[in-house]
């Protein structure tokens, strides 16, 4: 059989999706259970389900180019680059925590990875990419800028003021809304006038596509195309990823508003395992080197739970630093 | 009297309000089909169907701006947002708009309505979730602002600020709704806007609070009375418009008060009152105005840190300890 999958990256690259996306899920589902130790507090906004996306997107994407996102964003953290021990500490509020334990589950930040945060003001992110990608364009460097956020985002004014900017001034900002159909209990069809949201570019005069987010490749190869447009252009881009969470809006909320019967349609479609069958009927990988990319990733997690417990809390005197230079 | 939690005594003040007048109507992000993010919706769609219980697309300012005109044009609406970090993205509607159009018309309209919004800190939410802003609220005329700190006053301050004709930004601690006190069962059971209350009586000093920092007052007041410290406890439940009165009464009796608020200190509500003391009380004054703040920093996450920013009971009762140790 002709390898699709060999068509587009090499084996390499694609286990090292695979792998993220399996770590991405083992973090995730730990932090759901130290949530519940009561070792993490505060709000937690899980990625389970959505991770063919952001390990899409950011394979697609250039080391250098800018990523930021929302309040859910751990997983692109780490698909990043981010440590995951560091970023557990984070969750624990410890003083070794990739923020030093003031920025939580919901502010990730780490410069030297060009990951500019996690933020947790609904399309609060959508003018500072805007903003970050018009610095990169005046210092005439080569990176882009990619912004991630919900479908419950595009209703609040940033979205359409740093869209029309950022086709006015022609940023290199590549916009990826990931639409999982709900903002919190709120069907997306409930909230928008037009739910097909990368029509809404159309004012605009952004070009726009829509990309089914269960599938890494797929967004892989839409966002590699976009963001090499977006590059060449200088012109803002957006990608409309279909996906889904597995849990709650976070872990607060029971999710009673969305079937069993949805939920388990949609975990059917769950990436992991399917790019796993791919992966396996293209000889690619064996399910023993699948089943050890498990082991290391819960490792891997094993060890950033226990660095976390370990970590000192922040000192005292810390609450005064860090607001001024 | 029965026992409720603050969260169900808004939500009753909401349905004796929606009953009794059919121009009450309410909106926000989740208010409807999921019963909002705190809950304090429960039942409303059900009771009272989708024209009167609205779910609103995540688009703060023009939550308040329709709930303008909706005033505007003869409702009453009660709009939610979500959390008051959210009220700021809704700034240019509440404070450019809401507050202005009385005056600007010259009071040809006014606005019946109701902006309610949880907030304040505790719960490890960090710098964007975790703000105590009413001191923006207060600092803007034209807008009326109540701050429950029971369960009673939660429900007799709603139904007044429903009634009221005026614009009132309803501000709700995250860490009350599962607070819970005795509540009137009378459907005309009012606590008007602009009454502090005396919800302590005491001799040594007054401390004057709002919100939870009355609840950690009253604590704090509890631990000192063993320390035969005698402390009375001002609830001032609405910040606009102030109760002078009430406080000043309280401080000329006592000589002495400790001013406590979770809002940033910097330009913050306490040094309002506690001017308002000195202007008031100067001659029966036995020592200067304390204040008890939130730190002036953008709240850190981790709970270690979060704790030294918000006031506790044992610094309310510390600060009224070193008051009581000074000879002026
Ligand atoms: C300005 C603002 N309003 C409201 C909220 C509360 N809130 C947090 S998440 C959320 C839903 C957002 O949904 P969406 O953008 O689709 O992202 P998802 O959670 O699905 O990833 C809301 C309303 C907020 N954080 N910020």
């Amino acid at each position: 059989m002709e390898s699709t999958l060999r068509a587009i990256l090499p084996d390499a690259a694609l286990l090292k999706m695979y792998e993220q996306m399996v770590l991405s899920r083992e973090f995730e589902e730990a932090c759901a259970e130290q949530y519940t130790k009561g070792h993490i507090t505060g709000f937690l906004h899980l990625y389970s389900g959505q991770e063919a996306v952001a390990v899409g997107a950011t394979t697609a994407l250039h080391r250098d180019d800018y990523i930021l996102s929302a309040y859910r964003e751990h997983a692109q953290a780490i698909i990043r680059g981010a440590e995951p021990r560091r970023v557990m500490a984070e969750l624990f509020g410890k003083a070794t925590g990739i923020c030093k334990g003031k920025g939580g589950s919901m502010h990730l930040f780490d410069p030297a990875l060009s990951f500019m945060g996690g933020y947790a003001i609904v399309g609060g992110q959508l003018p500072i990419a805007a903003g970050v990608a018009f610095a990169a364009k005046f210092r005439r460097e080569e990176r882009i800028a990619a912004c991630f956020f919900g479908d419950g985002a595009v209703n609040q004014g940033t979205f359409h003021e740093a869209l029309n900017w950022a086709r006015l001034w022609e940023l290199p900002v590549l916009y990826v809304c990931e639409n999982n159909f709900y903002g919190i209990g709120t069907e997306v069809h409930r909230a928008s006038a037009l739910a097909d949201i990368h029509k809404r570019t159309c004012g605009y005069d952004i070009p726009s596509a829509r990309v089914d987010g269960m599938d890494v490749l797929a967004v892989f190869e839409q966002v590699k195309w976009a963001a090499e447009w977006v590059r060449e252009q200088s012109r803002p881009y957006l990608v409309e990823a279909m996906t889904y969470r597995f849990r709650g809006h976070s872990m607060a909320d029971p999710g009673k508003y969305r079937s069993a019967a949805e939920v388990e349609l949609w975990k059917a479609r769950d990436p992991i395992p399917n790019f796993a069958r791919r992966l396996l009927a293209e000889g690619i990988a064996s399910e023993a080197e699948l089943a050890a990319i498990l082991e290391k990733a819960r490792a891997t997690v094993a060890e950033a739970v226990k660095y976390a417990e370990e970590s000192p809390w922040p000192e005292d005197d810390e609450v005064w630093k860090d607001i001024y230079v | 009297m029965p026992e409720m939690t603050y969260r169900d005594a808004l939500n009753l003040a909401l349905k004796e309000e929606m009953r009794r007048d059919p121009s009450v109507v309410t909106w926000g992000e989740d208010v409807a089909l999921y019963e909002g993010s705190f809950k304090v919706t429960r039942g409303l769609l059900a009771e009272f169907g989708e024209e009167r219980v609205k779910d609103t697309p995540i688009s703060e300012n023009t939550i308040v701006g329709v709930a303008i005109g909706a005033a505007m044009g003869g409702l009453r609406p009660v709009a939610e947002l979500m959390t008051v970090n959210f009220a700021l993205l809704a700034m240019d509607q509440l404070v450019n708009h809401m507050a202005k159009i009385s005056s600007m018309f010259g009071g040809q309209v006014h606005l019946p309505m109701v902006v309610r919004t949880p907030g304040g800190g505790g719960s490890q939410l960090a710098a964007q979730h975790s703000q105590s802003l009413e001191t923006y609220f207060m600092h803007c005329p034209g807008i009326r602002v109540a701050v429950p700190a029971t369960p009673a006053d939660a429900k007799g301050l709603l139904k007044s600020a429903i009634r009221d004709n005026n614009p009132v930004v309803f501000l709700e601690h995250e860490l009350l709704y599962n607070s819970k006190g005795e509540v009137p069962e009378d459907p005309e059971f009012l606590v008007p806007l602009g009454r502090a209350e005396v919800k302590r009586p005491g001799s040594d000093v007054t401390i004057v609070a709002y919100s939870r920092m009355t609840v950690l007052a009253l604590q704090a007041a509890a631990e000192l009375e063993k320390e035969q410290i005698s402390c009375e406890v001002v609830d001032l439940r609405t910040l606009s418009p102030l109760d002078d009165a009430t406080f000043i009464a309280s401080v000329q009796k006592t000589g002495r008060a400790v001013v406590v608020e979770e809002c940033w200190r910097t330009a913050g509500l306490g040094a309002e009152i506690a001017f308002r003391i000195h202007a008031g009380c100067f001659d029966t004054l036995r020592a200067p105005v304390q204040r008890v703040s939130g730190l002036d920093v953008p709240m850190p996450y981790s709970r270690k840190l979060e704790r030294l920013c918000i006031p506790q009971v044992e610094t309310i009762a510390a600060a009224v300890r070193e008051l009581l140790s000074k000879k002026y």
